[in-house]
């Protein structure tokens, strides 16, 4: 039996009919745009409320407790109770902070969120930007997001958050670099930036299996650099300080921090979700390519679940080791990009296209 | 070090010292010296090879009706023999000594708790400030005639 | 001024900032002013003061047994090594003679407390480098020695176990079970320590070469226990003025000789597994006898000084007395580890980074309540 991969463009391509008879062209454009932009916000809180319960859970389990138990069925509305505190909170404004500056950075960081998870493909046909630079694309607009951070820190006025922010804005630069060099790697795998032509050419196998050690050490580098890029884990150093109080946001509360909060934890979505979609095969499922009975039997999980455990997984394993490892300093920190992990990605680079261009690769 | 042997060794330094005599045997030879050649003992104490006492593991303060005492516990790392230095301090309203900062560096704060809580300056001391207490508190707590109504429950 | 002093005095940007009094790493109230040049710290002052109980002065108003009990709110981690240095002194004063029962009671629990007070310096050190699970595997290991002595002595914090001339209940039928029980329980866990935290390569990282304390250093400082006994001091009471059943057990004293941050770490993950050896050694043969001698209701010591000095998780905690013969002490002089071992931050700081700050405070291992008594 064989299980068409469903395609959400003829979905899509319906209600574009259906709206086009009753309206105009402009109005038909600003509806499609109104709903699209809806269905983000939701998805938006949606994941918030999912991700920070699964770090609550996760953690717990981790350090051998339960974590939330008590608000709703095994705690699964302590997020929502959490952002109802939220909203009520007072949120202070120091007397000689910068007002348009304190007030315009949550937004900054959150619209570059915003902006970077309209690429991510989600089935077939189901992806809001399909750029035929995509992957250009995404890495370009998370970088916006430093700027959100350093404002912070400066309209604070404080010299706790000024240093958090400026900690914090050099190791986000120094580990773009990372992050775009190992996605690079498989664009050279490619041939396209377009995500969903990187997808559909791993119809025969997920891009880690297929460009075996230079794509899984340019998949282990991304891991690293782009839990960098969140400001997560191992590299907290700029907001998780038992050293000086909470960084940049220190002087942020209720609603503002709020969405530095669910900026982070999105941000760690969108980092799981390229990468599931660059090394592991985004909404593709399993496949070995001489296997058609194996890959009949993947193509029955719907390609939605696919994706959405890949990036669980990846989720998992970043969740993983915040809870285990130690922090790093931050002359260690960036010691460890521009003299190991830059390194090791350009010559990495080298050997991929060395490969492909002798065919080395299945 | 034989008790003997470094009481010898003591009164051979040129120091004006007194040694404790008392029927009940003391913990340590203890040896009795006025407030300024406190600082010349401890130092021949500490550099001459023979005794060689390099760690000083207490440094305490007495509050006695007519004088002050500063003591001073020190103890030889190699052999772990032990004396007490107990340096009189005849002033009670403006009680001085020289610091033996020079000599041990844990005086820095030992000295200070001594002058915060009761009042004894060192001279030479890098820092002398109030350590526990607040830095503007008034009087000098562990002297035995200190009294505070408002922090001091008598029962 | 030359071009070069004009540099350095445009360069120059040194700022002040507070680690305040309540502050998640600074274990207790304590606050440091630091002075800062960018990341580097070029000076650290500790202002003290905050927890100021003013201990000394009450105990020359207290009875002796009273003074027992003013001890474990010092340091709290080791407090049966608290009441333990006072019974000892009153002992020496009034030259009782406790039963071989009660030595080796003593000593047993004080090993339990020097290990629960690693334990518990173990799992803040990871928590303040960045490793919070670290703390929550301290604790659950902790929870056994605490059980014990909730069995033993009605509390989990503040034992009053001992008094002078003996401790104050027997130790109860199924002691020696429970205690066998954890030993055998954290002899699996403690390489578990090593496996999260020692052999981890961010950690090595954060802590070798991190705040090195020389040997003359340490001597001229008075830093003991393992913080000193890293510098290559080799200060154990426990070995040089053996008190208790100390004298009777075969255990090694750890000293290394880096005297970095991670030489202390390894003395006391050292020290664990000593302490588990000699509770080993002891636990077997508890000797029959009285568990507490008669003394009077009143006890006077004679006009006499005494120094009694024990060594505690954190270094030499020793008790001076000086009695004039009455129900009360004319002078109780406590000297603590913890202020001797502050004394040294200083030193070991400068020059470096705040994180490397935060390290070196957790691996000298201050409780607060010890150093402001």
């Amino acid at each position: 039996m064989k299980f068409d991969i469903y395609d959400f463009s003829v979905l899509t391509a319906s209600i574009h009919e259906s709206l086009g008879s009753m309206m105009g062209e402009t109005a038909v454009m600003i509806t499609e745009m109104v709903i699209v932009g809806v269905i983000f916000l939701t998805l938006f809180a949606v994941l918030g409320l999912a991700l920070v319960y699964a770090e609550r859970k996760v953690c717990a389990f981790f350090q051998q407790r339960l974590g939330p138990m008590r608000v709703g069925f095994w705690g699964t509305a302590q997020t929502v109770a959490d952002a109802i505190k939220l909203l009520l909170k007072e949120p202070l404004m120091t007397k000689s902070a910068d007002k348009f500056l304190f007030n315009l950075a949550p937004f900054i960081i959150i619209i570059a969120s915003f902006m970077a998870i309209a690429a991510v493909p989600f089935a077939l046909g189901l992806q809001a930007l399909d750029l035929d630079i995509g992957v250009f694309y995404v890495t370009a607009v998370s970088s916006i997001g430093v700027a959100g951070i350093l404002l912070a820190g400066w309209a604070s006025n404080n010299k706790f958050s000024l240093i958090g922010a400026m900690r914090s804005g050099a190791q986000i630069v120094s580990y773009e670099l990372s992050v775009g060099l190992s996605l690079l790697t498989i664009v050279v795998l490619t041939g396209s930036l377009q995500f969903s032509e990187i997808i559909e050419s791993q119809r025969e196998g997920w891009w880690i299996f297929r460009g075996h050690i230079p794509a899984f050490i340019a998949f282990v580098i991304f891991l690293i650099a782009g839990t960098a890029e969140t400001n997560r884990g191992p590299f907290d150093l700029a907001e998780a300080e038992s050293e000086l109080t909470a960084g940049f946001h220190t002087e942020y509360s209720g609603m503002k921090f709020a969405f530095f909060f669910l900026a982070e934890f999105v941000n760690m979505f969108i980092i799981a979700a390229i990468g599931a979609t660059m090394f592991l095969g985004g909404w593709m499922p399993l496949h070995f390519g001489e296997l058609t009975s194996f890959n009949e039997i993947m193509d029955f999980i719907p390609p939605l679940f696919w994706f959405l455990g890949k990036t669980a997984f990846l989720i998992f394993i970043m969740m993983w080791f915040k809870w285990t490892f130690p922090r790093l300093r931050i002359d260690q920190l960036l010691t460890l990009e521009w003299k190991y992990l830059l390194p090791i990605n350009l010559i990495n680079i080298l050997v991929m296209a060395f490969i492909v261009l002798m065919g080395w690769y299945f | 070090m034989e008790r003997v042997e470094l009481q010898n060794k003591i009164n051979s330094f040129g120091v004006e010292v007194t040694f404790a005599e008392s029927e009940v045997p003391t913990q340590f030879l203890t040896a009795e010296v006025s407030s300024e050649n406190a600082h010349a003992l401890i130092s021949e104490l500490k550099n001459n090879s023979d005794s060689s006492f390099d760690y000083m593991f207490c440094q305490t303060g007495i509050d006695f009706p007519e004088h002050i005492e500063v003591l001073y516990h020190l103890r030889n790392t190699q052999n772990n023999s032990e004396i007490v230095i107990k340096a009189r301090i005849e002033d009670r309203e403006n009680p001085a000594i020289d610091s033996v900062f020079d000599l041990y560096k844990t005086a820095d704060f030992h000295e200070r708790e001594i002058f915060d809580l009761f009042g004894v300056k060192f001279n030479n001391h890098p820092d002398l400030r109030r350590i526990l207490l607040d830095d503007d508190w008034e009087g000098y707590p562990l002297r035995k005639d200190y009294v505070d109504e408002v922090n001091i429950v008598e029962l | 001024m030359s071009v070069k002093e004009l540099h350095k005095a445009t360069e120059s940007q040194e700022y002040f900032v507070n680690m305040g009094p309540q502050h998640p790493s600074t274990h207790g109230v304590l606050r440091l002013l630091l002075t800062l040049d960018g990341e580097t710290v070029t000076k650290v002052e500790p202002h003290l003061g905050y927890i100021h109980r003013s201990i000394e002065k009450m105990c020359e108003k207290d009875s002796y047994q009273q003074i027992v009990h003013l001890t474990d709110r010092m340091d709290y981690l080791s407090c049966h090594m608290n009441n333990e240095a006072v019974c000892l002194a009153v002992e020496r004063g009034l030259e009782i003679e406790v039963s071989d029962r009660v030595k080796v009671i003593r000593t047993i629990m004080s090993e339990l407390t020097r290990l629960s007070s690693h334990q518990l310096w173990w799992g803040v050190m990871g928590m303040d480098l960045g490793a919070i699970t670290s703390f929550l595997y301290g604790f659950r290991d902790r929870e056994m020695i605490t059980d014990i002595f909730e069995e033993t002595c009605g509390a989990r914090l503040t034992m009053n176990y001992n008094i002078p001339g003996g401790v104050m209940f027997d130790i109860p039928a199924n002691f020696q079970t429970k205690v066998k029980e954890f030993i055998t329980h954290f002899r699996q866990k403690l390489p578990e320590y090593d496996q999260l935290m020692t052999n981890n390569i961010i950690f090595r990282n954060r802590t070798e070469g991190i705040g090195v304390l020389t040997k003359e250093d340490a001597i001229s400082y008075g830093v003991t226990g393992p913080s000193g006994r890293a510098s290559g001091w080799s200060n154990d009471i426990r070995k040089s003025h053996p008190y208790s059943a100390y004298d009777r057990v075969d255990f090694k004293e750890i000293v290394y000789t880096e005297g970095d941050s991670f030489a202390r770490y390894k003395a006391r993950i050292q020290e664990m597994w000593e302490s588990m050896n000699i509770i080993e050694q002891l636990i077997d043969n508890i000797p029959e006898g009285n568990y507490q001698e008669k003394t009077r209701a009143v006890i006077k010591l004679p006009k006499m000084e005494i120094y009694q000095s024990v060594e505690t998780a954190r270094g030499e905690l020793g008790v001076y007395i000086n009695s004039d013969g009455k129900k009360n002490p004319y002078r109780v002089k406590f000297r603590s580890p913890g202020f001797s071992n502050l004394n040294a931050l200083n030193t070991m700081a400068k020059g470096g980074k705040i994180a490397d700050l935060v390290t070196i405070m957790s691996t000298i291992d201050l409780v607060i309540p010890d150093i402001d008594r």
